[in-house]
C-alpha cells in the first residue's frame, strides 16, 4: 500500500524540484496515465537533459537518459527495437524546442508511435534561468537581462502550432499545470497520448505549460497567476491535431 | 552455409551484419559508404529487421543508442564528416556502457574535404572520438573479406565488453569489388540483464545512464570501464605479421595502405632487402607489444598511412623511440603507390646499412 497514494508506476522518492515547480504534478499525471492503462510493466521512459534529467528516480519503470535534445531519437530506437514496449520521452523546452528541434520534428513527421511529454516553462531551468526558445517577448532571463528583445532574438517557438502543420503526427495538444481545472484537462490529454500509442495510432505530443518560480523570480502563487495572465494567452491551450477525431468525423 | 561471391566492400559489410544477427540499422547518406544503407534498405525488411534513414547522423547514432538500450544488436555507418557528428553519441554510448557497431568508411578531410579515400580519422577513432575518457575497439579491414569478418567480430566484441566497436575502413576498401566468402557465424550470446525491456513486473527497474553527479561514483565508473579496456588490450589485440622473421625494415600499415605496402615488401624482398610488415588489425588496442618485440631486431620502421603521421605517434610510443620511424604518407585522397613505398624502403635500408 502506497504511503502517499502515488501511482504504482512511481517511486516514493521525494523529487528534487524547487518549491512551486509543477514538474511534480506533471510526473504524477504521467504515472496516473500509465497506471490507468495498465502498461507499467512494458513502459520505458526517456529522460532529457534539463531539470527532469533525474526523472528515472521518480518512476518505477525501465528508463534511460538521452543526450540533450536527442530523446525522440533514443525513443525511436527503443520503440523500433521492441514495438511491444510503450516508450515515452519527457522533455523540456530547451531540450525539445532548441537543441533537439530536428529530432522532435522528424519523429513527428514519421508518425513514430511514441509519446512525448513536452514541458514548457519558458526558461532554461537547470542551468539557472537563461532565455529559452519559448521565453516570451520582454521576459527577463539571465541572458536577456533587459527582457527578450524580439528584434535581437526573434520570437518564441510555438511547438504545437508548428508540429500540427505536419501530416505525420496523430495527436498534438497543449495543456497547463497551473489550476485544478487545467490539471484535469492535462490528465486527460496525457492519458490520451499514451492510449494512442497502445492503440498504434502514432506520434502523440502533449505540451504542458509549467511554472518556474525560481527562475521567473516570482512566488509560486504569482507564478501560477503569470501563467494565466501572460503565458497562456501567448500559448493558447487546446487540441491542435487529433487524427482519431478526424476518423470519427468521417 | 558458405558461398564465395564477388561483392563490394560496403555491401559485404552490410550482409555480414545481417548474418551476425544485426536487425537494427540507422543511418544517413554520405559518400563513400552509401551502399551500406542502400543494401540494408532492401535486405532488412526481408529478414524482418529495421532499416531507418534518420534525419541526421546525430539522430542515427542516438537511435542506435535506443535500440542498444533495448538489448538489440544495432549499427550505424558513415564517413568522416558524419562521424564527427556522431561523436556525441559515441561518448554517450561509452558513458552508458552500451554495445554498438559504428562504421567509418573514411574520406579525406578536414571539413567537407573530398570523397576520395583517406585514413585521417585515426586519432579520432583510436582515442574515443568524443568528450570524456573512453575508447572504442577499432578494427581495420584490409580486404572485402575482412569488411565482412571484422564486422561480425565487432558485434561480438561490442556485446562482450559493452562498448562500441568501430570498423575503420576507407573509401577504397568500401568501394572495391573482391571475392568474399560470407559465413553465418554463431554469435557469442551475451546475457543483457541491464536491457530496457520493461520490468515485466518480474524485476527491479533498469536504468541506463551516463549521469553520475557524485564525483566518487563517476570516478569509480571510469575506473571500472578502464579495467575492462585493459582486458580488451590483453585479449583482443590483433595484427598480421608479413615477412617479419628476419625483417630489418618494418612497415606498419593498415587498410588500403597495407595492401600497397605488401606489394612494396615483396618487391623489396625480390631485391634482397629484408623488409617486412606488421599490419594492425586492431588499431585500438594497438599492437604495441608486437612492435616493441620487433624493435629488438628491426633497424628502421616506416609508417605508411594516408594521414599526416597520426599512426606514427603510436609506433614511436610502442618502440619508445628506440628506432627511427619514417613517415610515408599521402593525404587528401591520394593513395601511396608501391613504387614510392619501395623507394622509402630502399632509403631506409641504405641508412640502416651505414
Amino acid at each position: 500500500m502506497s504511503k502517499t497514494n502515488k501511482p504504482h508506476s512511481m517511486t516514493e522518492t521525494h523529487t528534487h524540484y524547487c518549491p512551486g515547480c509543477t514538474h511534480g504534478i506533471i510526473h504524477r499525471l504521467v504515472g496516473d496515465a500509465i497506471d490507468a492503462l495498465g502498461i507499467e510493466e512494458r513502459t520505458i521512459g526517456v529522460a532529457p537533459v534539463g531539470c527532469s534529467v533525474l526523472a528515472y528516480n521518480y518512476f518505477n519503470l525501465d528508463m534511460t537518459v538521452a543526450a540533450h535534445g536527442r530523446a525522440p531519437a533514443v525513443a525511436t530506437g527503443l520503440k523500433r527495437a521492441n514495438p511491444e514496449s510503450i516508450v515515452f520521452a519527457y522533455q523540456g523546452d530547451g531540450d525539445l524546442a532548441s537543441i533537439g528541434m530536428a529530432e522532435a520534428v522528424h519523429a513527428a513527421a514519421r508518425n513514430e508511435n511514441i509519446t512525448i511529454i513536452f514541458v514548457n516553462n519558458a526558461v532554461y531551468g537547470m542551468t539557472g534561468g537563461q532565455m529559452a526558445p519559448t521565453s516570451l517577448p520582454g521576459q527577463l532571463t539571465q541572458t536577456s537581462p533587459n527582457g527578450r528583445d524580439v528584434d535581437l532574438c526573434g520570437l518564441p517557438v510555438k511547438v504545437c502550432e508548428m508540429l500540427s502543420q505536419l501530416d505525420g503526427p496523430a495527436y498534438i495538444a497543449r495543456v497547463a499545470a497551473n489550476s485544478p481545472k487545467n490539471v484535469i484537462a492535462a490528465k486527460r490529454a496525457i492519458e490520451k497520448a499514451f492510449r494512442n500509442q497502445v492503440e498504434g495510432k502514432g506520434f502523440s505530443l502533449v505540451e504542458v505549460l509549467s511554472s518556474c518560480p525560481t527562475n521567473w523570480g516570482k512566488s509560486p502563487k504569482d507564478a501560477l497567476k503569470w501563467m494565466d495572465s501572460t503565458m497562456i494567452p501567448y500559448y493558447p491551450l487546446g487540441v491542435y491535431k487529433d487524427t482519431s477525431r478526424r476518423e470519427i468525423d468521417s | 552455409m558458405q558461398e564465395t561471391i564477388l561483392m563490394k566492400g560496403n555491401e559485404a559489410l552490410a550482409e555480414a551484419a545481417i548474418l551476425a544477427g544485426c536487425r537494427h540499422y540507422f543511418g544517413y547518406p554520405i559518400t563513400p559508404q552509401t551502399e551500406i544503407g542502400a543494401y540494408l534498405s532492401k535486405r532488412m525488411p526481408e529478414v524482418g529487421g529495421v532499416f531507418l534513414q534518420a534525419e541526421s547522423e546525430i539522430a542515427a547514432i542516438h537511435m542506435v543508442y535506443g535500440a542498444s538500450c533495448a538489448g538489440k544488436r544495432a549499427m550505424t555507418s558513415s564517413s568522416s564528416p558524419g562521424i564527427s557528428l556522431k561523436s556525441e553519441g559515441l561518448s554517450y554510448l561509452a558513458g552508458s556502457d552500451l554495445p554498438a557497431l559504428v562504421v567509418n568508411v573514411q574520406r579525406a578531410g578536414p571539413g567537407l574535404g573530398g570523397i576520395q579515400p583517406s585514413q585521417s580519422d585515426y586519432m579520432q577513432a583510436t582515442r574515443g572520438g568524443g568528450h570524456g575518457d573512453f575508447r572504442n575497439i577499432v578494427l581495420a579491414p584490409a580486404s572485402v573479406q575482412e569488411m565482412a569478418s571484422l564486422t561480425q567480430r565487432g558485434f561480438d566484441l561490442a556485446d562482450e565488453y559493452r562498448m562500441t566497436a568501430m570498423i575503420l575502413s576507407d573509401g577504397t576498401i568500401g568501394q572495391m569489388m573482391e571475392q568474399v566468402t560470407l559465413e553465418t557465424p554463431v554469435p557469442k550470446l551475451v546475457e543483457k540483464p541491464w536491457a530496457l525491456t520493461g520490468t515485466g513486473g518480474k524485476r527491479e527497474k533498469n536504468i541506463v545512464t551516463s549521469l553520475y553527479l557524485s564525483p566518487k561514483e563517476l570516478e569509480e565508473k571510469n575506473l571500472t570501464r578502464f579495467a575492462r579496456y585493459k582486458l580488451v588490450e590483453e585479449r583482443e589485440t590483433d595484427y598480421e605479421a608479413f615477412c617479419m622473421e628476419d625483417a630489418e625494415i618494418c612497415l606498419i600499415a593498415y587498410g588500403i595502405s597495407a595492401r600497397v605496402s605488401r606489394n612494396a615488401v615483396s618487391a623489396a624482398r625480390a631485391k634482397g632487402i629484408r623488409a617486412g610488415m606488421i599490419r594492425p588489425i586492431t588499431l585500438w588496442p594497438f599492437p604495441s607489444a608486437a612492435l616493441k618485440q620487433a624493435a629488438k631486431t628491426v633497424k628502421h620502421f616506416l609508417s605508411v598511412e594516408m594521414s599526416m603521421g597520426q599512426m606514427m605517434t603510436d609506433i614511436e610510443l610502442a618502440v619508445r623511440c628506440t628506432r627511427p620511424v619514417t613517415l610515408v604518407s599521402h593525404v587528401g585522397g591520394v593513395i601511396p603507390t608501391p613504387e614510392e613505398v619501395l623507394l622509402a624502403i630502399e632509403r631506409a635500408a641504405e641508412e640502416a646499412a651505414v
